[in-house]
Protein backbone atom coordinates (compact mmCIF):
# COMPACT_ATOMS: atom_id res chain seq x y z
CA UNK A 1 0.00 0.00 0.00
CA UNK A 2 1.69 3.26 -0.95
CA UNK A 3 1.76 6.21 1.30
CA UNK A 4 -1.39 8.43 1.15
CA UNK A 5 -0.44 11.44 2.88
CA UNK A 6 3.85 12.09 2.92
CA UNK A 7 5.77 15.00 3.95
CA UNK A 8 9.09 15.85 3.35
CA UNK A 9 10.77 18.22 6.03
CA UNK A 10 8.34 20.32 6.70
CA UNK A 11 9.68 23.25 8.81
CA UNK A 12 7.68 26.48 9.59
CA UNK A 13 8.48 29.54 11.38
CA UNK A 14 5.73 32.74 12.73
CA UNK A 15 8.20 35.36 13.03
CA UNK A 16 10.69 34.36 15.19
CA UNK A 17 9.12 31.29 16.50
CA UNK A 18 9.30 27.69 15.39
CA UNK A 19 6.10 26.05 15.03
CA UNK A 20 7.24 23.07 12.60
CA UNK A 21 11.06 21.74 12.52
CA UNK A 22 12.09 19.03 9.61
CA UNK A 23 8.55 17.32 10.19
CA UNK A 24 8.32 13.92 7.86
CA UNK A 25 5.87 11.11 8.19
CA UNK A 26 3.54 8.85 5.90
CA UNK A 27 0.44 8.15 6.50
CA UNK A 28 -1.28 4.94 4.94
CA UNK A 29 -4.90 4.80 3.02
CA UNK A 30 -7.73 3.97 5.34
CA UNK A 31 -5.68 4.96 8.39
CA UNK A 32 -7.03 6.46 11.73
CA UNK A 33 -4.23 8.82 12.08
CA UNK A 34 -3.60 10.53 15.55
CA UNK A 35 -1.02 13.58 16.47
CA UNK A 36 -0.91 13.89 19.92
CA UNK A 37 0.88 16.47 21.86
CA UNK A 38 0.04 19.85 24.62
CA UNK A 39 -1.20 23.02 22.73
CA UNK A 40 1.78 25.22 20.80
CA UNK A 41 3.22 21.87 19.65
CA UNK A 42 2.14 22.75 16.05
CA UNK A 43 -0.48 20.16 15.08
CA UNK A 44 -3.26 22.78 14.03
CA UNK A 45 -0.08 24.71 11.85
CA UNK A 46 0.50 20.82 10.26
CA UNK A 47 -2.80 20.83 9.70
CA UNK A 48 -3.12 24.02 7.57
CA UNK A 49 -0.33 23.11 5.57
CA UNK A 50 -1.86 19.42 4.65
CA UNK A 51 -5.25 21.22 3.65
CA UNK A 52 -3.65 23.77 1.86
CA UNK A 53 -4.28 26.55 3.99
CA UNK A 54 -0.67 27.95 4.40
CA UNK A 55 2.86 26.83 2.22
CA UNK A 56 5.30 25.88 4.70
CA UNK A 57 8.74 27.57 4.91
CA UNK A 58 10.71 24.34 3.55
CA UNK A 59 9.95 20.98 2.69
CA UNK A 60 6.75 19.59 0.65
CA UNK A 61 3.56 17.71 1.30
CA UNK A 62 1.31 15.31 -0.91
CA UNK A 63 -1.85 13.77 -0.36
CA UNK A 64 -3.12 11.22 -3.02
CA UNK A 65 -0.03 12.28 -5.43
CA UNK A 66 -1.57 15.70 -4.98
CA UNK A 67 1.01 18.63 -3.81
CA UNK A 68 -0.34 20.80 -0.86
CA UNK A 69 1.20 23.74 -3.00
CA UNK A 70 1.11 23.16 -6.54
CA UNK A 71 -2.02 21.32 -6.79
CA UNK A 72 -4.14 22.64 -4.28
CA UNK A 73 -7.48 22.81 -6.48
CA UNK A 74 -7.53 19.43 -6.90
CA UNK A 75 -6.62 18.92 -3.52
CA UNK A 76 -9.22 20.69 -1.89
CA UNK A 77 -12.22 18.31 -3.40
CA UNK A 78 -10.42 15.42 -1.39
CA UNK A 79 -10.27 16.70 1.81
CA UNK A 80 -13.11 17.88 4.42
CA UNK A 81 -11.65 20.08 7.24
CA UNK A 82 -12.90 20.72 11.10
CA UNK A 83 -10.52 23.43 12.33
CA UNK A 84 -10.57 23.73 15.95
CA UNK A 85 -12.22 26.65 16.29
CA UNK A 86 -16.25 26.37 15.14
CA UNK A 87 -16.05 28.21 11.94
CA UNK A 88 -19.17 27.38 10.39
CA UNK A 89 -22.16 30.37 9.80
CA UNK A 90 -23.36 30.98 13.28
CA UNK A 91 -26.20 33.33 11.58
CA UNK A 92 -27.42 30.56 9.13
CA UNK A 93 -29.45 27.32 10.38
CA UNK A 94 -28.49 23.72 10.59
CA UNK A 95 -29.70 23.18 7.42
CA UNK A 96 -28.46 26.05 5.65
CA UNK A 97 -24.89 25.55 6.60
CA UNK A 98 -25.38 21.85 5.29
CA UNK A 99 -26.69 22.93 1.96
CA UNK A 100 -23.96 25.65 1.57
CA UNK A 101 -21.36 23.11 1.97
CA UNK A 102 -23.01 20.58 -0.26
CA UNK A 103 -23.33 23.28 -3.08
CA UNK A 104 -19.77 24.53 -2.92
CA UNK A 105 -18.09 21.13 -3.32
CA UNK A 106 -21.41 20.70 -6.23
CA UNK A 107 -23.14 18.28 -4.11
CA UNK A 108 -26.18 17.81 -2.64
CA UNK A 109 -27.53 17.03 0.88
CA UNK A 110 -29.22 13.79 -0.52
CA UNK A 111 -26.09 12.70 -2.41
CA UNK A 112 -24.39 11.93 0.45
CA UNK A 113 -26.56 11.61 3.29
CA UNK A 114 -25.83 7.90 3.79
CA UNK A 115 -22.39 9.05 5.06
CA UNK A 116 -23.67 11.46 7.90
CA UNK A 117 -26.81 10.22 8.43
CA UNK A 118 -25.69 8.98 11.94
CA UNK A 119 -24.72 11.81 12.84
CA UNK A 120 -26.94 14.56 11.34
CA UNK A 121 -29.86 12.94 12.60
CA UNK A 122 -28.96 13.65 16.24
CA UNK A 123 -29.56 17.23 14.96
CA UNK A 124 -32.12 16.98 12.07
CA UNK A 125 -34.96 17.77 14.69
CA UNK A 126 -32.82 21.46 15.08
CA UNK A 127 -32.71 21.86 11.87
CA UNK A 128 -34.37 25.46 11.32
CA UNK A 129 -32.08 26.97 14.89
CA UNK A 130 -29.51 29.22 13.87
CA UNK A 131 -25.82 27.45 14.29
CA UNK A 132 -24.62 29.88 16.71
CA UNK A 133 -27.32 28.88 19.31
CA UNK A 134 -26.55 25.39 19.26
CA UNK A 135 -24.93 23.81 22.16
CA UNK A 136 -21.05 22.65 22.20
CA UNK A 137 -22.23 19.18 21.34
CA UNK A 138 -24.61 20.05 18.85
CA UNK A 139 -21.90 22.38 17.12
CA UNK A 140 -19.43 19.47 16.99
CA UNK A 141 -21.71 17.14 15.04
CA UNK A 142 -22.87 19.95 13.04
CA UNK A 143 -19.05 20.85 11.77
CA UNK A 144 -18.29 17.02 11.49
CA UNK A 145 -21.66 16.51 8.70
CA UNK A 146 -20.62 19.66 6.93
CA UNK A 147 -17.04 18.39 6.81
CA UNK A 148 -18.43 15.11 5.07
CA UNK A 149 -21.20 16.52 3.11
CA UNK A 150 -18.67 16.27 0.25
CA UNK A 151 -17.46 13.08 0.60
CA UNK A 152 -13.72 13.54 1.04
CA UNK A 153 -10.86 10.72 0.45
CA UNK A 154 -9.43 12.57 3.50
CA UNK A 155 -11.56 13.98 6.68
CA UNK A 156 -8.82 16.29 9.01
CA UNK A 157 -9.99 16.93 12.47
CA UNK A 158 -7.98 19.54 14.17
CA UNK A 159 -8.99 18.79 17.99
CA UNK A 160 -12.38 17.79 17.42
CA UNK A 161 -13.20 16.79 20.83
CA UNK A 162 -11.91 19.93 23.13
CA UNK A 163 -14.50 21.00 25.65
CA UNK A 164 -16.66 18.70 25.10
CA UNK A 165 -17.91 15.98 27.68
CA UNK A 166 -16.87 12.35 28.04
CA UNK A 167 -20.10 10.75 26.90
CA UNK A 168 -20.00 12.56 23.81
CA UNK A 169 -16.76 12.25 23.30
CA UNK A 170 -16.84 8.60 23.53
CA UNK A 171 -19.60 8.67 20.49
CA UNK A 172 -17.97 11.01 18.45
CA UNK A 173 -14.63 8.45 18.39
CA UNK A 174 -17.41 5.64 17.70
CA UNK A 175 -18.54 8.20 14.26
CA UNK A 176 -14.90 8.24 13.87
CA UNK A 177 -14.18 4.28 13.41
CA UNK A 178 -17.68 3.73 11.37
CA UNK A 179 -16.39 6.66 8.85
CA UNK A 180 -12.87 4.71 8.43
CA UNK A 181 -14.73 1.32 8.12
CA UNK A 182 -16.73 3.07 5.22
CA UNK A 183 -13.18 4.19 3.38
CA UNK A 184 -12.33 7.78 4.63
CA UNK A 185 -8.76 7.89 5.71
CA UNK A 186 -8.72 10.15 8.92
CA UNK A 187 -5.83 12.37 10.77
CA UNK A 188 -7.49 13.60 14.09
CA UNK A 189 -5.02 15.76 17.01
CA UNK A 190 -6.07 15.50 20.25
CA UNK A 191 -4.11 16.96 23.55
CA UNK A 192 -5.46 14.27 25.64
CA UNK A 193 -3.57 10.91 25.47
CA UNK A 194 -6.43 8.59 26.52
CA UNK A 195 -7.30 9.16 23.32
CA UNK A 196 -4.65 7.96 21.55
CA UNK A 197 -5.57 4.37 22.29
CA UNK A 198 -8.39 4.64 19.92
CA UNK A 199 -6.38 5.83 16.80
CA UNK A 200 -4.78 3.13 14.70
CA UNK A 201 -1.07 5.17 14.94
CA UNK A 202 0.12 7.78 16.08
CA UNK A 203 2.49 10.55 16.60
CA UNK A 204 3.44 11.94 19.56
CA UNK A 205 4.29 15.35 18.68
CA UNK A 206 6.12 18.59 20.86
CA UNK A 207 7.65 21.73 19.88
CA UNK A 208 7.20 21.23 16.72
CA UNK A 209 9.05 18.47 16.33
CA UNK A 210 7.35 14.68 15.94
CA UNK A 211 9.30 12.86 19.07
CA UNK A 212 7.43 9.01 17.92
CA UNK A 213 5.11 7.35 15.31
CA UNK A 214 3.72 4.26 15.93
CA UNK A 215 0.60 1.88 16.91
CA UNK A 216 -0.17 2.97 20.38
CA UNK A 217 0.97 -0.68 21.40
CA UNK A 218 4.26 -0.55 20.64
CA UNK A 219 4.67 3.44 21.85
CA UNK A 220 3.72 1.82 24.73
CA UNK A 221 6.16 -0.88 24.90
CA UNK A 222 9.21 1.98 24.18
CA UNK A 223 9.15 2.48 27.30
CA UNK A 224 11.64 -0.46 28.41
CA UNK A 225 12.15 0.40 32.40
CA UNK A 226 10.07 -1.33 35.07
CA UNK A 227 7.09 1.14 36.15
CA UNK A 228 5.55 1.10 39.60
CA UNK A 229 2.31 2.72 40.94
CA UNK A 230 2.79 3.78 44.31
CA UNK A 231 -0.37 4.95 46.28
CA UNK A 232 -1.61 6.33 49.60
CA UNK A 233 -4.18 8.38 51.19
CA UNK A 234 -1.90 11.27 51.14
CA UNK A 235 -0.78 11.47 47.47
CA UNK A 236 1.09 14.74 47.87
CA UNK A 237 3.01 13.76 51.07
CA UNK A 238 3.63 10.30 49.49
CA UNK A 239 5.29 12.74 46.04
CA UNK A 240 7.55 14.67 48.48
CA UNK A 241 9.14 11.76 50.27
CA UNK A 242 9.28 9.53 47.16
CA UNK A 243 11.60 12.31 45.47
CA UNK A 244 13.37 12.47 48.45
CA UNK A 245 14.30 8.52 48.11
CA UNK A 246 17.75 8.02 46.76
CA UNK A 247 16.97 4.60 44.69
CA UNK A 248 13.97 6.45 42.70
CA UNK A 249 14.95 7.44 39.04
CA UNK A 250 11.40 9.09 38.53
CA UNK A 251 8.49 9.97 40.47
CA UNK A 252 4.95 11.33 38.69
CA UNK A 253 1.74 11.76 39.63
CA UNK A 254 -0.44 9.86 37.75
CA UNK A 255 -4.25 11.15 39.13
CA UNK A 256 -4.55 8.55 42.47
CA UNK A 257 -0.93 7.39 42.23
CA UNK A 258 2.39 8.02 41.89
CA UNK A 259 4.60 6.17 38.81
CA UNK A 260 7.80 6.01 39.99
CA UNK A 261 10.88 4.04 38.25
CA UNK A 262 13.94 3.11 40.17
CA UNK A 263 17.73 2.85 39.98
CA UNK A 264 19.05 -0.40 38.34
CA UNK A 265 19.77 -1.84 42.03
CA UNK A 266 16.72 -0.72 43.70
CA UNK A 267 13.89 -2.69 44.53
CA UNK A 268 10.41 -1.92 45.85
CA UNK A 269 11.66 -3.23 49.35
CA UNK A 270 13.98 -0.57 49.47
CA UNK A 271 11.00 2.16 48.42
CA UNK A 272 8.89 0.29 51.35
CA UNK A 273 11.78 0.92 53.84
CA UNK A 274 12.90 3.77 53.03
CA UNK A 275 8.87 5.33 53.14
CA UNK A 276 8.44 3.31 56.27
CA UNK A 277 11.61 5.00 58.07
CA UNK A 278 9.83 8.28 56.96
CA UNK A 279 7.23 7.64 58.71
CA UNK A 280 4.57 7.06 56.21
CA UNK A 281 3.18 3.73 56.65
CA UNK A 282 0.91 1.67 54.25
CA UNK A 283 1.97 2.60 51.12
CA UNK A 284 0.99 0.06 48.70
CA UNK A 285 3.03 -0.23 45.50
CA UNK A 286 2.46 -2.32 42.08
CA UNK A 287 3.93 -3.07 39.41
CA UNK A 288 2.25 -1.78 36.22
CA UNK A 289 2.19 -1.19 32.23
CA UNK A 290 3.34 1.97 31.14
CA UNK A 291 0.57 4.18 29.05
CA UNK A 292 1.13 6.01 26.49
CA UNK A 293 1.31 9.38 28.73
CA UNK A 294 4.22 7.85 30.84
CA UNK A 295 6.51 7.12 26.57
CA UNK A 296 5.28 10.60 26.14
CA UNK A 297 6.95 12.20 29.33
CA UNK A 298 10.32 9.48 29.54
CA UNK A 299 10.85 10.76 25.72
CA UNK A 300 9.92 14.39 26.24
CA UNK A 301 13.15 14.41 29.01
CA UNK A 302 15.85 12.92 26.57
CA UNK B 1 -6.95 17.39 55.26
CA UNK B 2 -9.74 18.27 58.01
CA UNK B 3 -12.80 17.70 58.77
CA UNK B 4 -14.03 21.32 58.81
CA UNK B 5 -16.72 22.15 56.17
CA UNK B 6 -15.71 25.16 53.64
CA UNK B 7 -18.95 24.50 51.61
CA UNK B 8 -22.28 23.14 52.81
CA UNK B 9 -24.84 22.57 50.69
CA UNK B 10 -28.44 21.50 51.43
CA UNK B 11 -31.68 20.40 48.76
CA UNK B 12 -30.44 22.56 46.89
CA UNK B 13 -32.53 23.70 44.10
CA UNK B 14 -32.26 26.25 41.19
CA UNK B 15 -35.37 26.78 38.92
CA UNK B 16 -35.42 28.59 35.46
CA UNK B 17 -39.22 28.77 35.05
CA UNK B 18 -40.42 25.45 35.11
CA UNK B 19 -36.83 24.15 33.98
CA UNK B 20 -34.87 22.14 37.23
CA UNK B 21 -31.40 22.75 36.53
CA UNK B 22 -30.45 21.90 39.79
CA UNK B 23 -32.49 19.44 41.51
CA UNK B 24 -31.69 19.21 45.40
CA UNK B 25 -28.57 18.81 45.64
CA UNK B 26 -26.50 17.79 48.70
CA UNK B 27 -22.95 17.74 49.44
CA UNK B 28 -20.19 19.17 51.67
CA UNK B 29 -16.51 20.18 50.93
CA UNK B 30 -13.76 20.03 53.61
CA UNK B 31 -11.30 22.50 54.07
CA UNK B 32 -7.95 21.55 51.91
CA UNK B 33 -9.79 19.16 49.96
CA UNK B 34 -9.47 18.50 46.40
CA UNK B 35 -12.85 18.15 44.93
CA UNK B 36 -13.75 17.37 41.41
CA UNK B 37 -17.50 18.33 40.03
CA UNK B 38 -17.98 16.29 37.06
CA UNK B 39 -21.32 16.19 34.73
CA UNK B 40 -21.75 15.82 31.31
CA UNK B 41 -22.53 19.22 29.16
CA UNK B 42 -26.21 20.51 30.43
CA UNK B 43 -25.94 18.81 33.64
CA UNK B 44 -26.23 21.68 35.90
CA UNK B 45 -22.61 21.84 36.78
CA UNK B 46 -22.35 25.48 35.87
CA UNK B 47 -25.58 26.59 37.69
CA UNK B 48 -24.43 25.12 40.64
CA UNK B 49 -21.41 26.45 40.43
CA UNK B 50 -22.62 29.96 39.20
CA UNK B 51 -24.74 29.66 42.85
CA UNK B 52 -21.53 28.54 44.61
CA UNK B 53 -19.38 31.80 43.83
CA UNK B 54 -22.02 33.89 43.92
CA UNK B 55 -23.06 34.80 41.05
CA UNK B 56 -26.67 33.54 41.60
CA UNK B 57 -29.12 32.66 44.15
CA UNK B 58 -30.48 29.37 45.06
CA UNK B 59 -34.32 28.82 44.33
CA UNK B 60 -34.56 26.90 47.73
CA UNK B 61 -31.88 24.89 49.76
CA UNK B 62 -29.18 26.36 52.34
CA UNK B 63 -26.23 26.97 50.65
CA UNK B 64 -22.94 28.18 52.98
CA UNK B 65 -19.84 29.01 50.97
CA UNK B 66 -16.90 29.49 53.46
CA UNK B 67 -19.03 30.03 56.08
CA UNK B 68 -21.70 32.53 54.40
CA UNK B 69 -24.76 32.11 53.34
CA UNK B 70 -25.59 32.29 49.67
CA UNK B 71 -29.19 33.02 49.60
CA UNK B 72 -28.56 36.11 51.93
CA UNK B 73 -24.86 37.40 51.10
CA UNK B 74 -23.97 36.19 47.78
CA UNK B 75 -21.41 39.59 47.39
CA UNK B 76 -19.35 38.32 50.53
CA UNK B 77 -18.64 35.08 49.23
CA UNK B 78 -16.65 36.38 45.63
CA UNK B 79 -14.25 38.45 48.35
CA UNK B 80 -13.53 34.60 50.02
CA UNK B 81 -12.70 32.46 46.79
CA UNK B 82 -10.66 32.25 44.12
CA UNK B 83 -11.52 31.23 40.34
CA UNK B 84 -9.30 30.10 37.17
CA UNK B 85 -10.72 28.87 34.25
CA UNK B 86 -9.01 27.22 31.35
CA UNK B 87 -10.47 29.75 28.57
CA UNK B 88 -9.33 33.05 30.45
CA UNK B 89 -7.06 34.06 32.87
CA UNK B 90 -4.82 36.58 32.88
CA UNK B 91 -5.11 39.46 30.39
CA UNK B 92 -2.91 38.55 27.52
CA UNK B 93 -1.72 42.14 26.80
CA UNK B 94 -0.55 43.14 30.71
CA UNK B 95 2.97 42.41 31.78
CA UNK B 96 2.86 39.44 34.55
CA UNK B 97 3.95 42.14 37.31
CA UNK B 98 0.65 43.89 36.25
CA UNK B 99 -1.84 41.35 36.18
CA UNK B 100 -0.46 40.39 39.50
CA UNK B 101 -1.41 43.85 40.89
CA UNK B 102 -4.81 43.96 39.34
CA UNK B 103 -5.79 41.25 40.97
CA UNK B 104 -4.64 42.18 44.04
CA UNK B 105 -5.97 45.82 43.60
CA UNK B 106 -9.57 44.01 42.79
CA UNK B 107 -9.46 41.86 45.74
CA UNK B 108 -8.78 44.97 47.76
CA UNK B 109 -5.15 43.97 48.80
CA UNK B 110 -2.98 46.75 49.82
CA UNK B 111 0.03 48.01 47.03
CA UNK B 112 2.61 47.34 49.71
CA UNK B 113 1.45 43.90 50.14
CA UNK B 114 0.89 43.06 46.75
CA UNK B 115 4.50 44.01 46.29
CA UNK B 116 5.89 42.40 48.72
CA UNK B 117 3.69 38.98 47.97
CA UNK B 118 4.49 39.51 44.13
CA UNK B 119 8.44 39.02 44.91
CA UNK B 120 8.13 36.13 46.94
CA UNK B 121 5.56 34.33 44.39
CA UNK B 122 8.24 35.01 41.48
CA UNK B 123 10.52 33.64 43.43
CA UNK B 124 8.70 30.57 44.38
CA UNK B 125 7.93 29.82 40.43
CA UNK B 126 11.38 31.27 39.14
CA UNK B 127 9.45 33.73 37.09
CA UNK B 128 11.40 36.80 38.16
CA UNK B 129 13.25 37.04 34.36
CA UNK B 130 9.14 37.47 33.61
CA UNK B 131 8.07 39.67 35.92
CA UNK B 132 8.16 42.77 32.90
CA UNK B 133 6.63 39.86 30.22
CA UNK B 134 3.72 40.51 28.72
CA UNK B 135 1.09 37.71 28.89
CA UNK B 136 0.58 36.54 25.27
CA UNK B 137 4.73 36.66 24.82
CA UNK B 138 5.05 33.88 27.44
CA UNK B 139 4.84 30.06 26.50
CA UNK B 140 0.95 28.14 27.62
CA UNK B 141 2.58 26.13 30.66
CA UNK B 142 3.67 29.10 32.24
CA UNK B 143 0.86 30.83 31.79
CA UNK B 144 -1.58 28.03 33.27
CA UNK B 145 1.01 28.25 36.85
CA UNK B 146 0.75 31.95 37.01
CA UNK B 147 -2.80 32.17 36.27
CA UNK B 148 -3.22 29.70 39.07
CA UNK B 149 -0.83 31.54 41.46
CA UNK B 150 -2.89 34.74 40.64
CA UNK B 151 -6.22 32.99 41.71
CA UNK B 152 -4.72 32.14 44.87
CA UNK B 153 -2.81 35.18 46.00
CA UNK B 154 -5.18 36.80 48.22
CA UNK B 155 -5.31 33.45 49.83
CA UNK B 156 -8.97 32.46 49.63
CA UNK B 157 -10.66 29.75 51.47
CA UNK B 158 -11.66 28.40 48.54
CA UNK B 159 -10.69 28.36 45.00
CA UNK B 160 -12.67 27.23 41.43
CA UNK B 161 -10.89 25.39 38.65
CA UNK B 162 -12.65 24.46 35.60
CA UNK B 163 -10.65 22.70 33.40
CA UNK B 164 -7.25 23.56 34.88
CA UNK B 165 -4.94 21.86 32.96
CA UNK B 166 -6.58 21.04 29.35
CA UNK B 167 -4.39 21.10 26.57
CA UNK B 168 -0.76 21.58 28.28
CA UNK B 169 2.03 18.98 28.12
CA UNK B 170 2.56 16.15 30.13
CA UNK B 171 5.27 17.71 32.21
CA UNK B 172 3.72 20.67 33.06
CA UNK B 173 0.54 19.14 33.79
CA UNK B 174 2.23 17.26 36.61
CA UNK B 175 3.89 20.45 38.06
CA UNK B 176 0.52 21.95 37.76
CA UNK B 177 -0.98 19.19 40.57
CA UNK B 178 1.77 19.48 42.57
CA UNK B 179 0.99 23.63 42.58
CA UNK B 180 -2.53 22.13 43.61
CA UNK B 181 -1.73 19.68 46.13
CA UNK B 182 0.69 22.00 47.76
CA UNK B 183 -2.04 24.87 47.75
CA UNK B 184 -4.19 22.15 49.53
CA UNK B 185 -2.39 20.86 52.07
CA UNK B 186 -1.89 24.71 52.67
CA UNK B 187 -5.67 24.76 53.42
CA UNK B 188 -7.06 26.16 50.78
CA UNK B 189 -9.73 23.86 49.52
CA UNK B 190 -8.89 23.09 45.23
CA UNK B 191 -12.76 23.14 43.39
CA UNK B 192 -11.93 21.46 40.14
CA UNK B 193 -14.62 21.06 37.56
CA UNK B 194 -13.22 19.03 34.25
CA UNK B 195 -14.67 17.24 31.41
CA UNK B 196 -11.73 15.25 31.35
CA UNK B 197 -11.41 12.09 33.45
CA UNK B 198 -7.48 11.93 33.84
CA UNK B 199 -8.00 15.21 35.66
CA UNK B 200 -10.60 13.70 38.22
CA UNK B 201 -8.47 10.83 39.07
CA UNK B 202 -6.44 13.35 40.70
CA UNK B 203 -9.08 14.79 43.12
CA UNK B 204 -9.63 13.12 46.38
CA UNK B 205 -13.22 13.14 46.00
CA UNK B 206 -15.31 13.10 42.90
CA UNK B 207 -19.10 14.15 42.12
CA UNK B 208 -20.99 13.12 39.35
CA UNK B 209 -23.67 15.39 37.70
CA UNK B 210 -26.49 14.34 35.49
CA UNK B 211 -29.66 15.70 34.57
CA UNK B 212 -29.73 18.09 37.12
CA UNK B 213 -28.90 15.53 40.20
CA UNK B 214 -25.85 13.90 42.06
CA UNK B 215 -25.73 10.73 41.08
CA UNK B 216 -22.62 9.91 42.71
CA UNK B 217 -20.06 11.14 45.31
CA UNK B 218 -17.09 9.34 46.64
CA UNK B 219 -13.33 8.78 46.37
CA UNK B 220 -12.50 7.84 42.28
CA UNK B 221 -10.93 4.14 43.76
CA UNK B 222 -14.17 3.52 45.49
CA UNK B 223 -16.38 4.93 42.66
CA UNK B 224 -14.06 2.26 40.51
CA UNK B 225 -14.86 -0.24 42.90
CA UNK B 226 -18.50 0.02 43.14
CA UNK B 227 -19.12 0.32 39.85
CA UNK B 228 -16.88 -2.36 38.71
CA UNK B 229 -14.99 -0.58 36.15
CA UNK B 230 -11.19 0.05 35.72
CA UNK B 231 -11.23 4.05 35.18
CA UNK B 232 -13.15 7.21 35.39
CA UNK B 233 -14.15 7.11 31.11
CA UNK B 234 -16.26 3.91 32.21
CA UNK B 235 -17.47 5.12 35.00
CA UNK B 236 -19.01 8.70 33.98
CA UNK B 237 -20.52 7.04 30.51
CA UNK B 238 -22.15 4.29 32.39
CA UNK B 239 -23.65 6.69 34.85
CA UNK B 240 -24.76 9.33 33.07
CA UNK B 241 -25.39 7.99 29.01
CA UNK B 242 -28.36 9.36 28.10
CA UNK B 243 -31.45 6.97 27.86
CA UNK B 244 -31.56 6.92 23.67
CA UNK B 245 -34.79 8.25 22.86
CA UNK B 246 -37.16 5.43 21.28
CA UNK B 247 -36.84 4.00 17.54
CA UNK B 248 -38.52 6.98 15.21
Amino acid sequence: MGSFIETKNITHHFGSTIALDDVSFTIGENELFGFIGPDGGGKTTLFRILTTLIIPDKGSAAIMGYDTVKEFRELRKEIGYMPGRFSLYQDLTVEENLKFYATIFGSTIEENYYLIKDIYSQIEPFRKRLAGRLSGGMKQKLALSCALIHKPSLLILDEPTTGVDAVSRAEFWEMLHRLRDEGITIVVSTPYMDEALRCDRIALIQNGHILDINTPENIRKRFTRRLYAASHPDKYKLLLALRDISCISSAFPFGESVHITLTDEASCDDVMNSLCANGIMGTVINDIEPGVEDTFLELMQK
Amino acid sequence: MSTEKVIEVREMVKRFGSFVANDHLSFDVYRGEVFGFLGANGAGKTTAIKILCGLSRPSSGSVMVAGIDASRSPEEIKKKIGYMSQKFSLYEDLTVAENIELYGGIYGMRMKEIRDRTDKLLERLDFTHYRNTIIADMPLGLKQKLAFSVAVFHDPEIVFLDEPTSGVDPITRRQFWEMIYETAAGGITVFVTTHYMDEAEYCNRITIMNEGKIVALDTPARLKEEYGVTNMEELFVMITRPKKPSAV
